[in-house]
């Protein structure tokens, strides 16, 4: 497949990465993948989340040093070792994150020449500083005062910033790690034609994005990567390569058994959400979930599709209890009676329950054991006038433990010993505890094991057996088709469609998950 | 170091500072020929510690939410100013002033609790401008004058256990709280014993009681013999009985209770309690609340001893309470201590400024060495985490590209288990 690209592309080539095969203990997270890059190109990486694209770019970009990974990188015709991003970036390679390495307080001059202050005797010299922001930031098309802190401008102006901080330490291969992500339309637009207009000064330009319809319009070359292993590289003008052929590339993979057998036992409607509208929590004028309707049954799961930032986690908290972002709009039918939860504790005494997808941050005290995890969430239900009863307490974990068959010598264990599996075993049977009529999953079995995945499905599928409604995000498409009775497509904050499990197909929820307008 | 582990329980910070304590008292007890372990100096050591210690019972649950409270101080101050007013002007008698300094401390830490929880200020900062502001309000108050209080309310700070009873060449009643103590410390211990079995988790060898027993109930009887023998007129003090009361009821409180458990739940993470449905502003407020209520309390006692408020008590209280709270296991990042390791560590604290003061030894080294203890309790608790956390069998596997036994790396890779290892 490279040969091709190669032969149809007149530039020389810039970057080669051969055979990259990177682990991490227990996990092979890139598998000989190999891209070539050539000059004055902008060659876009699809796939999945977790294919393995930002690990590669961390490979590229010196994140992960030279010996830690196998194959080589080739960049400019020599073989490169770079030991950190420094390295890479004196090299030429910049790596700008989806997260902006920027400091908000300081000024655009000063973001530009952060560790790389023009000095005479030590001394910084600011006029010469100034004068270079004002030319890179010409060069970028940004109309600021370069001593504006960085906080004051919008997102989009920031990313500029961030590309006139790559120019300035002569760039010749820029990474952008979805760009867009966090952009509007027309900001949007703008970064693609600088983009553009880089590739035409003879700056190459790798791209990562989930918005497929961008990356068809700008790339000369698509490279997809799927499980760690790069599939094939597209040529776009002479493949002729449309977003229905990336997505085939991006999710054609063959599905194993993965999934404990289950015969759904789907009763009525018994939970609404209807025109649900929630603002980001900073940003006052920018919606996270724009009017989104979506019911469940009893002992159904209902599965949410949506790419990282699509607002699934943002639906799901702000549902539960308002714990995330402004509430708008919008009202909860529970058994057909409004209800309302202003907070935490209401949501979990109407019966609702949250497994966040951040275990470590949001989910865990690391410093706690089992035991107290377990009953964290209905301590009431072991204490007597605010009394723990310890006993009542060990015992329920006790309970837990065997039901769930955590792997630990004792309740006493803590949880921050426990691997990843065991870990989100513990924070289900917590919400276990709780006896929610409508448990939400989000992404249940990130970072953990096969073999537990397969037992936390189990878990899952009998909890819906119990008459539950669950839901379950995630960003993996085989894991909901495999488990949901009905996946929800989410995209950009808004619901984009429903698709019984009999409909759904990778590519019918990919297509939904990646443009509103193309849902049909 | 098994047989101690077993003996002790607990974590290794804990228990090396009773360590530490132990041979503390030894070695003052040997440099200054006896004088340390004398009931007259045992008994000085209660009553010039207790308020501290109190301190440091609000303190640590104010360190375990993850807070600070700088302000101890000068609340301690303010409140003992305005008792001693509201006795010795408005002519309250002495139980009512105690429920003035007591409701006043409240209405203190409600306001601080307030910026702290629900206007989301820092609590150094809130608490730094409390130091400042009720400072000032002790010295405006009391016009920079020393306020007496009557005798009856001296008693709080100043008084012991009456003699009552046959002449036993004892005091009745500390041999009565001493017999309390061990005849509890059996009974405890056989419980914990009792629940074990039952619950069919690790129950220690019988010897470990036995062993556990005896030695606890040596020391109480051996320190009630000291308090009992004291001169005459002299027992156990009454500011060693409110905090021996306070003590086991905040013990209890943080590790027995709903709202103790929010404690360090909301220290431990934040955000993960508040996702289980922990009120986590209400507990940051009650916290705040009820350490500036044991600082009207300690200031209340101080005055009560030194029979006087005046305008520079409380000053550096709030040091050594923060001190015995981090000497005695706390975490700076909050989650992390125990009402009686901070006793521990106050008594440390305690009997070093004690021991170095009857060696003769002037405030100036005596400072000195009572930061680098703090500063090596804390460094010895970080290196022992640093060692204990990923543990050399952990490393050792890491590095022979074994299977995956550190879960923090399981995470820490954004793959989402989307990759498949072919096996």
């Amino acid at each position: 497949m490279e040969g091709v690209s190669i032969m149809v592309s007149a530039n020389p080539v810039i970057l080669e990465m051969r055979s990259i095969t990177k682990e991490f203990p227990g996990v092979k997270a890139l598998s000989e993948v190999s891209i070539t890059v050539h000059a004055s190109e902008i060659h876009s990486i699809c796939g999945e989340n977790g294919a393995g694209k930002s690990t590669l770019m961390k490979v590229l970009s010196g994140v992960y040093p030279f010996g830690s990974y196998q194959g080589d990188i080739v960049f400019q015709n020599s073989v490169c070792e770079f030991k950190d991003i420094r390295a890479s970036e004196n090299a030429g390679i910049v790596i700008i994150h989806q997260e902006l390495a920027l400091i908000p307080e300081l000024s655009i001059t000063e973001n530009i020449f952060l560790g790389n202050e023009p000095t005479r005797f030590g001394v910084i010299n600011w006029a010469e500083a100034r004068m270079r922001t004002m030319e890179l930031m010409a060069r970028v098309g940004l109309n600021e005062d370069p001593d504006t802190p960085v906080k004051e401008i919008g997102v989009g102006k920031q990313q500029l910033v961030e590309i006139a901080k790559a120019l300035n330490k002569s760039v010749k291969l820029l990474i952008l790690d979805e760009p867009t992500a966090a952009l509007n339309e027309s900001d949007s637009q703008h970064l693609l034609d600088l983009i553009r207009g880089l590739k035409s000064k003879g700056i190459s330009c790798i791209m990562i994005s989930h918005k497929l319809n961008e990356i068809e319009q700008v790339s000369d070359s698509i490279t997809i990567i799927r499980d760690g292993k790069s599939i094939e590289t597209l040529d776009v003008k002479a493949d002729g390569v449309d977003e229905d052929r990336i997505i085939r590339g991006m999710v054609g993979r063959t599905l194993e058994s993965r999934f404990p057998d289950h015969t759904p036992k789907i009763g009525e409607i018994f939970f609404e959400v209807k025109d649900w509208t929630v603002g980001h929590p900073q940003i006052s004028d920018r919606l996270v979930c724009k009017g989104s309707n979506f019911n469940v049954r009893r002992g159904e799961i209902v599965g949410i599709a949506g790419l990282m930032g699509a607002g699934r986690t943002e639906l799901a908290r702000s549902i539960f209890g308002r714990s995330y972002g402004n509430y708008i709009s919008g009202q909860i039918f529970k058994d057909g009676k409004e209800i309302t939860m202003r907070n935490v504790p209401a949501a979990i005494k109407h019966g609702l329950g949250y497994v966040t997808e951040d275990r470590k941050t949001l989910g865990l005290n690391l410093l706690d054991d089992i035991k107290t995890t377990t009953v964290s969430a209905n301590l009431g239900a072991i204490s007597n006038n605010t009394v723990v009863d310890r006993d009542k307490e060990y015992s329920v974990a006790e309970g837990y433990r065997k039901q769930l068959r955590t792997k630990a010598p004792t309740v006493d264990e803590g949880v921050g010993k426990l691997s990843g599996g065991n870990q989100q075993k513990v924070v289900l049977a917590k919400w276990m505890f709780t006896d929610p009529d409508l448990l939400i999953l989000d992404e249940p079995t990130r970072g953990i094991d096969v073999g537990a995945k397969y037992e936390i499905y189990g878990i899952i599928q009998e909890l819906a057996n119990q008459g539950k409604g669950v839901i379950v995000i995630s960003s993996e498409l085989p894991e909901l088709l495999g488990i949901s009775d009905r996946i929800y497509t989410i995209f950009e904050g808004a619901i984009t469609g429903v698709l019984d499990k009999n409909q759904a197909s990778q590519e019918s929820l990919m297509k939904r998950m990646t443009a509103a307008t193309k849902s049909a | 170091m098994n047989i101690i582990k077993q003996l002790f329980g607990g974590n290794s910070r804990q228990f090396g500072m009773i360590f530490a304590l132990v041979a503390l008292i030894a070695f003052f007890q040997v440099k200054t020929d006896g004088l340390i372990l004398t009931p007259d100096n045992v008994i000085n050591l209660m009553n010039g510690y207790s308020y501290i210690l109190i301190l440091a019972i609000g303190m640590v649950l104010v360190i375990i939410a993850g807070h600070i409270d700088l302000s101890v101080g000068s609340v301690a101050a303010f409140v003992g100013i305005v008792v001693a007013l509201s006795m010795r002007d408005w002519g309250l008698p002495w139980y009512l002033g105690i429920v003035v300094g007591l409701l006043l401390g409240a209405a203190i830490g409600a306001w601080q609790g307030f910026f702290v929880a629900y206007v989301g200020i820092p609590a150094f900062i809130v608490t730094l401008a409390g130091m400042l502001l009720f400072r000032g309000a002790n010295q405006l108050f009391g016009k920079s004058l020393t306020i007496p209080v009557p005798k009856e309310f001296q008693s709080i700070g100043a008084g012991y256990l009456p003699e009552i009873g046959p002449n036993t060449g004892y005091n009745n009643l500390t041999l009565l709280i001493g017999f309390i103590g061990v005849a509890a410390l059996v009974w405890g211990e056989l419980r914990s014993r009792k629940r074990a079995v039952a619950l069919g988790s690790d129950v220690k060898p019988f010897w470990v009681t036995v062993v556990k027993v005896v030695v606890f109930a040596a020391v109480i009887l051996y320190v009630t013999y000291l308090f009992a023998t004291g001169r005459p007129g002299t027992s156990f003090p009454i500011p060693g009985i409110i905090l021996g009361v306070l003590v086991l009821v905040y013990g209890f409180i943080s590790s027995r209770t709903t709202i103790g458990r929010h404690v360090y739940a909301v220290g431990g993470n934040r955000h993960a309690a508040a996702l289980s449905g922990v009120k986590s502003k209400r507990t940051d407020f009650l916290v705040m609340l009820n350490m500036s209520m044991l600082a009207g309390l300690a200031g209340m006692i101080f005055v009560a001893r030194a029979n006087a408020s005046g305008p520079s008590d409380g000053v550096g209280w709030e040091l050594d309470a923060i001190a015995a709270v981090f000497i005695g296991g706390a975490a700076v990042t909050g989650g992390v201590g125990t009402v009686m390791g901070s006793m521990i560590g106050g008594l440390v604290m305690a009997v070093l400024n004690n021991g170095l003061q009857l060696l003769g030894v002037g405030s100036d080294w005596t400072q000195i060495i009572k930061g680098l203890v703090l500063l090596a309790a804390v460094v010895f608790d970080v290196y022992n985490k640093s060692q204990g956390k990923p543990s050399f069998i952990g490393f050792m596997m890491k590095k022979l590209g074994g299977n995956n036994s550190n879960p923090d790396l399981e995470v820490a890779e954004p793959l989402k288990g989307t990759i498949k290892t072919d096996a």
